[in-house]
């Protein structure tokens, strides 16, 4: 099981806003494909999937904050 | 920052949307260590990811008779809109040479829009909270960017000719009540548009 974890963006950025899923849950990733969008202020960001294998859960949705280091979603 | 100069010139938003692609991807292989695109667009509204379409004041009716195309983006930010007279930078930058930070980013991109004013006597400022650069309470400069693999995409667009601000009126920017100016509103002067990249392929050297 991997854990999708935000990481560290800058100084002072605390969160981030979810704002687009490439992959719905039950599907397959491969390891750096694009996973998830973040936004903060006026920008958005990737990040790519840590790992191979199914992405089981998504564990914050679009439009809700994730802190760094919060999990985001599972991949097993 | 080293990087490889592209000027497109006039060109519509579609093309340089993808022309940007193509240039992220060479700097992602490694073609060149970064690029910086200069153009104009013809008029367009574009949406970034999260923003509400319902800061497009115009109807879809006097858009297609204006022939205003909508493109809902991969940028940060909300709603604007981009036409000539309009100095857009697309700053395909690889931050892993810069520095790994989202922000810093931002507040680069409006240091170089508040450098590149000063060179022609205008004063433009920050405002707290609100990425862009303005002059009194007017905005001149909209930043709207987005990072992949740290390599940033989208960017910058400065207001520069007094003609292209009524486009404006089809929208609410940024999903704000915002009067936006132009270099030639402040100066009460028409920059030549080469002038302006000279002075700001400068700045972005020096970033």
């Amino acid at each position: 099981m991997t854990k999708v974890v935000l990481p560290e963006l800058g100084t002072g950025i605390e969160k981030a806003t979810i704002s687009y899923w490439f992959f719905n849950p039950g599907e397959k990733v491969n390891e750096k494909d694009d996973l998830v969008e973040l936004t903060t202020d006026k920008a958005t960001f990737n990040l790519p999937s840590p790992a191979t294998g199914i992405l089981t859960e998504i564990l914050i949705p679009v439009g809700e904050p994730a802190h760094v280091g919060e999990i985001l979603a599972i991949i097993e | 920052m080293e990087f490889k100069l592209f000027d497109l010139g006039l060109i519509e938003f579609k093309q340089a949307w993808h022309f940007q692609k193509v240039v992220f991807a060479q700097v992602k292989e490694g073609v060149f260590p970064s690029a910086l695109i200069l153009c104009q667009h013809y008029p367009v509204i574009t949406l970034g990811r999260l923003s509400d379409k319902r800061n497009i004041l115009a109807s879809q009716d006097e858009l297609k008779a204006k022939g205003v195309g909508i493109f809902q983006i991969e940028r940060g930010g909300d709603v604007t809109y981009h036409g000539p007279g309009q100095l857009i930078v697309y700053p395909v930058f690889n931050l892993q040479l810069f520095k790994k930070d989202i922000h810093l980013f931002l507040r680069r991109l409006e240091e170089v829009a508040i450098d590149l004013l000063s060179d022609f006597g205008v004063i433009g400022s920050r405002r707290p909270g609100l990425t862009g650069v303005w002059v009194h309470k007017n905005k001149i400069a909209s930043i709207g960017i987005a990072i992949k693999n740290w390599i940033n995409f989208h960017g910058l667009s400065i207001n520069i000719k007094k003609d292209d601000l009524s486009g404006f009126r089809m929208i609410k920017p940024c999903g704000m009540d915002i009067e936006m100016t132009s270099l030639e509103n402040e100066t009460g002067r028409d920059i030549g548009i080469e002038t302006i990249k000279e002075n700001l392929i400068t700045k972005f050297k020096d970033i």
